[in-house]
């Protein structure tokens, strides 16, 4: 295990097992997770849909409906306190003013019947205490920072009036207004265009440099996370099979899933009409996730063992870890197939 | 526009407006022109709101186009009576973005492959069933699911699903509008490549509609540019890439996250400021006007013509020399 550096060490979760009830039985949507986040850097959590990187995320903040959701095992442990163990009550004083998230849609999550302004003192006054005119002063503050043009003007408007690029700008301000040591950032660009993309993925990096936010981004897209994170955790059917830093996970991957993510998009720069590479098969069912290895049915170098036993950690550098049985000393040597074709 | 023998759809000035009442029109398509040629594919990329779904739709008929024309094979889709619009409609068919929405949930797989069979008469009895089989294994499905049901199936299986019924009544274009976008990233590759293949064993031709970059860049032999209505540019796939001459598409190119740390952070972005603009009664002039950093005076009254730049290269822009 990595030394964790208890002073810059912001969130640590650890074991972390979510559940939901539902009539077909009870779905494992995360099933052991550990990570943890420092602070002023950003963490990226990369898979696919289904894989429990939002429920992870929704976990940290509370916001998962109990019921039919609960918390079956594990600790979240934010700046030495369990968030795992607060109460609602309690976890009002953490929302918003310590950890602040931003939704993928942002048409929908914003409330349509309030000005953006408003939206953005609620926190403020809330948190911080201050008095309405302070707020409003402080809301076209944020407006301003997170680049709109004329806040005092779109502080007075309603989300409708807004365009997508600049709604999840607001989302960003009211996430922000606060001075949150967390932010979570879910799927942040996902609904936007890509040249709205990047500038979103712009000002979220500027504002981390300007307010010392930490960020967990989660995200499907490579692409976004190669520009903003430190390190990334790739989660695969409710588990991190691989984290390191993003040099360790884009340079030296080591599970066959993580290969596959990015050996099955395209990419721009590469002048290659080779065929893709895609990664066969469906990700499993979680209502009776497999045994061993939940990737071991799609993967190209699978072993006995993977289909019996869930794969140990096994420590490549201090930083860089991975869950797979390729690792251990017995197993057969496999080259990764990104070092052949020569596209780093 | 050069049009060879093998040229299969040209669309001219095409224009769909939609009457949105007050006397206020969407100019969703501008007035635009571009051909596709028998066995190629065409990318057809842009921005949300751009136009490109409606050019996709308008193709193929689904809706009536305000102005232009469309010519398929020789005949000018717009003017067919109802005998020849159904021969067309088996010729021309579509893959659409939603894989959920796109499949009738009260019909069985069987049934909405063999819709398009019974209504063209091709196969009966039988020989229906044999061909919904096959056209089962074509897409990577197998026979036991032709008596379920669309939610029976995840999103890269229905995707598979829309694409043997766009198959089933032997098509020769197929308007691919958004087929992945819904679809996760180890699944994009799966249909990608199945498309690719069925282009290669059956000679099709795509206009593949994407937002998608990279994958765009990755399938098509072509690639067409539209902002706000208007097609911008449109060259073979490698040179836009390598020498974007427009300055939307230079954005729209360096806008685009390369999944390589070191490349990504010495990479110098174009970031356009602002968002795209309504195009409900748009300026005149050129559409990028407003987000342009080369803007002149004459960008603000003249809409620039779409002229062949380089070779096969076709740019609209009055910066551009």
């Amino acid at each position: 295990m990595e030394k964790l550096n208890k002073d810059k060490l912001l969130l640590e979760v650890k074991d972390l097992h979510v559940s939901f009830d539902t009539y077909a039985g009870e779905v494992k949507a995360v099933r052991g997770v550990n990570f943890h986040v420092n602070r002023g850097e950003t963490l990226a959590i990369v898979g696919e849909s289904g894989c429990g990187k939002s429920v992870t995320a929704q976990t940290i903040m509370q916001l998962i409906p109990m019921p039919p959701g609960k918390i079956k095992k594990g600790s979240i442990i934010f700046d030495g306190n369990d968030l795992a163990k607060y109460s609602d009550k309690k976890m009002e004083s953490v929302r918003g003013k310590e950890i602040s998230m931003v939704f993928q849609d942002p048409m929908t999550s914003l409330n349509p019947t309030m000005k953006v302004g408003k939206q953005i003192m609620e926190g403020l006054i809330k948190h911080q205490k201050m008095s309405k005119e302070e707020a409003k002063k402080r809301a076209v503050e944020m407006l301003k920072l997170v680049g709109l043009p004329t806040p005092e003007k779109r502080a007075e408007q309603y989300p409708h009036e807004f365009s997508g690029g600049m709604r999840q700008r607001a989302m960003i301000a009211i996430a922000l207004a606060c001075n949150p040591k967390l932010l979570i950032a879910d799927e942040p660009t996902t609904a936007l265009d890509v040249t709205i993309q990047a500038q979103i993925i712009e000002l979220m990096k500027d504002l981390q440099i300007k307010l010392d936010t930490a960020i967990i981004l989660i995200t499907h897209d490579l692409g976004v996370v190669a520009k903003i994170s430190d390190r990334i955790a790739v989660m695969y059917a409710g588990v991190i099979v691989e984290s390191g830093t993003s040099n360790e996970i884009f340079y030296k991957p080591k599970h066959p899933y993580t290969w596959g993510l990015l050996k099955s998009v395209p990419r721009l720069d590469l002048e290659r009409k080779e065929r893709l590479l895609p990664i066969y098969g469906t990700p499993p069912d979680l209502f009776s996730p497999p045994a061993g290895c939940p990737f071991a049915a799609r993967c190209d170098y699978a072993m006995k063992i993977c289909k019996e036993k869930y794969p140990q950690k096994f420590g490549i550098t201090d930083t860089h870890h991975v869950h797979c049985w390729l690792q251990h000393e017995m197993a057969p040597e496999v080259k990764h197939p990104l070092a052949e074709g020569g596209t780093n | 526009m050069a049009e060879d023998k093998n040229t299969l759809l040209v669309a001219r000035d095409l224009k769909k407006y939609f009457d949105i009442g007050r006397g206020q029109v969407v100019k969703a398509v501008d007035g635009i022109s571009f051909s596709i040629k028998e066995g190629e594919t065409l990318g057809l990329v842009g921005e949300s709101g751009c136009g490109k779904s409606t050019v996709g739709r308008t193709i193929v008929g689904l809706y009536d186009a305000t102005d232009g024309e469309v010519i398929f094979d020789g005949m000018n889709v717009g003017e067919l009576d109802k005998k020849e619009k159904k021969h067309f409609t088996r010729k021309a068919q579509m893959i659409f973005q939603d894989p959920y929405a796109s499949l009738n949930p009260r019909m069985t797989i069987t049934d909405i492959i063999g819709e398009g069979i019974d209504i063209h008469e091709l196969y009966e009895g039988k020989e229906r069933q044999k061909r919904i089989y096959d056209l089962l294994e074509v897409v990577g499905l197998s026979r036991e699911h032709a008596s379920r049901f669309p939610h029976e199936f995840s999103g890269g299986q229905r995707q598979r699903i829309g694409i043997a019924r766009a198959l089933a009544i032997e098509p020769r274009f197929i308007v691919c509008d958004e087929p992945i976008s819904a679809l996760d990233v180890s699944i994009q590759a799966q249909v990608v490549n199945l498309l690719e293949d069925l282009q290669d064993d059956l000679g099709l031709t795509y206009l593949f509609i994407a937002h998608d970059l990279s994958m765009v860049k990755h399938i098509s032999d072509r690639i067409a540019v539209m902002y706000l209505g208007a097609m911008v540019e449109l060259a073979d796939s490698h040179d836009l890439y390598e020498q974007p001459l427009h300055p939307y598409t230079q954005a729209l190119l360096s806008a685009v996250p390369i999944p390589d740390p070191d490349i990504e952070k010495s990479r110098q972005r174009i970031i356009l400021e602002g968002d795209v603009p309504s195009p409900i009664n748009p300026p005149p002039g050129c559409k990028f006007q407003g987000r342009c950093k080369y803007v002149q005076p004459i960008c603000r009254e003249v809409a620039p013509e779409f002229k062949e730049k380089g070779k096969n290269h076709f740019v609209a822009c009055h910066v551009v020399k």
